[in-house]
């Protein structure tokens, strides 16, 4: 308990600098905000009647505490092209992003996992090198480029996937939102109907992200099962007649974990990204594709919120990497 | 990538410097056959976007209505696009773009995040403090979120690609730099250098950075073909390049919109040519990484 409150606090300095950071980036958009607002027929005196009202004729330091001060009231400016606060249309469709992205990474955890594995026990063989190949395809091909060529191939030349075009088919009823997540509110409701084509829909998005996602997970896993697999704790277990099972998920999969769970932190921030991608690829009503369809707009307060608000998701879940690492490995508790 | 596990031993260990290096260089490339296609393909890749615009077969900007959308076959390689361009052409032009985009961006933080780095492993203290601090705070982002916001503030344009390129590779050359720098500040070679009477910043230069150089230069090479992505990407969501100017990650996403009415080749080539630039760059990364740096194999 002591140990989290002390991590909890350690996280604070890089929410600090997202913080400031995205105040600079908001400081130096392109063009006079004021002008921009009060668009393209203004005169002088209405743009600085707006530059006063925005506080933009304020010193640097008061324009950040001002900033600061909106952020703690949960403002994040409103958007041109909705009219909505930006926060209200971050919530409503985060759902959609976090149930792909999650989607996306327990798949990926549940191949990459066990590939890792064999690739390490029976290193030189079939899966090691399916292993090498998949990790590296995973490296070089662009994610936009997987998504696309699975639409071909899967929706355009099989027919075994729905049209690519956003969480359910229009002939679908959504069900009664509960969590936001589909599958799991169309569970709740018991409309297999409705789980199966929000399914249908996700696979393809889904497995292109875990493709992605695949690769650093599979390399770390290999790499650090090698590792573990060479020590001499196994060959005590090997030498005291452990079955070979036991000996690899039990002694050499558990010390293995952890240079896995480190990686996660970085899989996160390539997952995020990535999904900025994938969603404009499926039309996937997520932050990311509102973030790309306000960049095109010029609209640029939900261009910032959504930078800051996957900012600061990205330390809680760095957070939460270290508190598991710390349940995880007991030296690392009692180091703390 | 793989190398026979007792190369070690055969190289010869007696004779020093350049000509032990390149022995070795040698040895690898001759037991390493995926390293030396990687470097065949470098070679492509770097005649291709240096003599692009005269080996074009049709003018890559050159739009015929009553062309469009028609298949790959004998006369457009690749087929053409929604306004009758040749793909090849396009694919063929798109090269130097992409290849200037991550050359400059991966130049620019080699320049500055290593030397930043070394500074801070070199003088520790509160430059060590600052620098960590700074390189602290964009890991704090995702990547490549962090790059679209740099973008969307910046401005809409390529030099802003290649610095926000660069920017989210700060922290990777500042933890490498400043690692090497730290373990090396008190070796040796250093205080004989200081006794000598070399300046601080001579040191760090012409002392630290040569000694450092190799893993730089690993460094170098797999980030380029993540600049490349990264670019890519960018250009896929509409930042920085813009149509009609020939970029692969614009093409792709120009294609992306037939791919569903199944016409494939308008994506699927500059795709492709994509994905070999980045393999090419990682290929290389890891072949360099069996010669300076054996130890870290995976």
């Amino acid at each position: 308990m002591h140990a989290t409150v002390a991590r909890l606090f350690a996280a604070m300095p890089a929410l600090a600098g997202v913080i400031v950071c995205t105040f600079l980036l908001t400081r130096v958009l392109p063009g006079d905000t004021a002008t921009y607002f009060a668009g393209p027929t203004a005169s002088a005196e209405s743009i600085a009647q707006i530059k006063a009202a925005l506080g933009l004729d304020q010193p640097l330091h008061v324009q950040f505490v001002r900033y600061v001060t909106d952020l703690l009231h949960g403002n994040l400016g409103q958007s041109l092209t909705t009219g909505q606060p930006v926060l209200k249309d971050l919530l409503s469709r985060l759902p959609a992003s976090a149930e792909l992205t999650l989607f996306g990474l327990v798949m990926s955890v549940l191949i990459a996992l066990p590939l890792g594995i064999l690739a390490a026990v029976r290193q030189g063989s079939i899966v090691d090198h399916i292993c090498r190949v998949v990790t590296t395809a995973g490296v070089s091909l662009p994610v936009f480029f997987t998504g696309l060529l699975l639409v071909y191939v899967v929706y355009f030349l099989l027919g075994w996937a729905p049209a690519p075009l956003g969480r359910l088919d229009t002939f679908a009823s959504p069900p009664p939102t509960v969590s936001g997540f589909l599958l799991i509110d169309s569970l709740l409701a018991r409309d297999g109907e409705t789980f199966r084509a929000a399914l249908a829909q996700m696979m393809l998005p889904g497995i292109t992200l875990a493709f992605f996602a695949l690769a650093p997970i599979a390399r770390i896993t290999r790499a650090s099962m090698l590792a573990a697999l060479s020590s001499e704790f196994i060959r005590t277990a090997r030498a005291s007649g452990l079955s070979s099972r036991r000996v690899i998920i039990t002694y050499a999969f558990r010390n293995a974990l952890l240079p896995v769970v480190t990686t996660l932190g970085m899989v996160f921030s390539f997952l995020l990204g990535a999904n900025v991608l994938v969603e404009k690829v499926f039309a996937w009503p997520g932050i990311g594709s509102y973030a790309v369809e306000a960049l095109i707009a010029s609209d640029y307060a939900p261009v910032q919120g959504f930078v800051l608000m996957m900012a600061i998701m990205y330390v809680l879940l760095n957070l939460g990497i270290d508190i598991v690492y710390g349940l995880i490995d007991p030296r690392v508790r009692i180091a703390a | 990538m793989t190398v026979d596990a007792d190369y070690e031993s055969v190289v010869p260990t007696e004779r020093g410097g350049l000509s032990a290096t390149f022995a070795h260089a040698r040895y690898i490339v001759a037991g390493n056959g995926v390293t030396t296609f990687a470097f065949l393909l470098l070679a492509l890749i770097v005649f291709v976007a240096l003599f692009g615009p005269y080996i074009v077969p049709f003018d890559p900007l050159a739009s015929s209505t009553g062309n469009a959308l028609r298949p790959p076959s004998a006369r457009n390689w690749f087929g053409t696009d929604q306004l009758g361009r040749d793909v090849f052409s396009r694919v063929l032009m798109a090269t130097r773009l992409d290849l200037a985009i991550s050359v400059f961006s991966v130049a620019l933080v080699f320049a500055v995040g290593g030397i930043a780095g070394i500074a801070a492993g070199y003088f520790g203290g509160w430059t060590d403090s600052i620098i960590g601090r700074i390189a602290d705070t964009i890991m704090a982002f995702p990547l490549f979120v962090l790059a679209m916001g740099i973008v969307a503030a910046l401005g809409n344009t390529v030099t802003n690609i290649v610095l926000a390129t660069a920017i989210i590779n700060f922290p990777l050359y500042v933890r490498l730099a400043r690692a090497e720098a730290a373990v090396r500040r008190n070796a040796g070679f250093v205080q004989a250098a200081r006794l000598t009477g070399n300046s601080e910043w001579r040191i760090a230069l012409t002392y630290i950075l040569p000694n450092i150089m190799p893993l730089m230069v690993v460094q170098m090479s797999l980030t380029m073909g993540y600049a490349i992505l990264n670019a890519a990407g960018l250009s896929f969501i509409g930042l920085g390049v813009r149509p009609p100017t020939p970029e692969w990650g614009i093409m792709v996403a120009e294609g992306a919109s037939f791919i569903v009415s199944g016409e494939w080749w308008v994506a699927l080539f500059p795709g492709l040519a994509l994905m070999l630039g980045v393999f090419c760059f990682n290929l290389i990364g890891d072949g360099l990484r069996d010669i300076v740096d054996p130890q870290r194999r995976t």
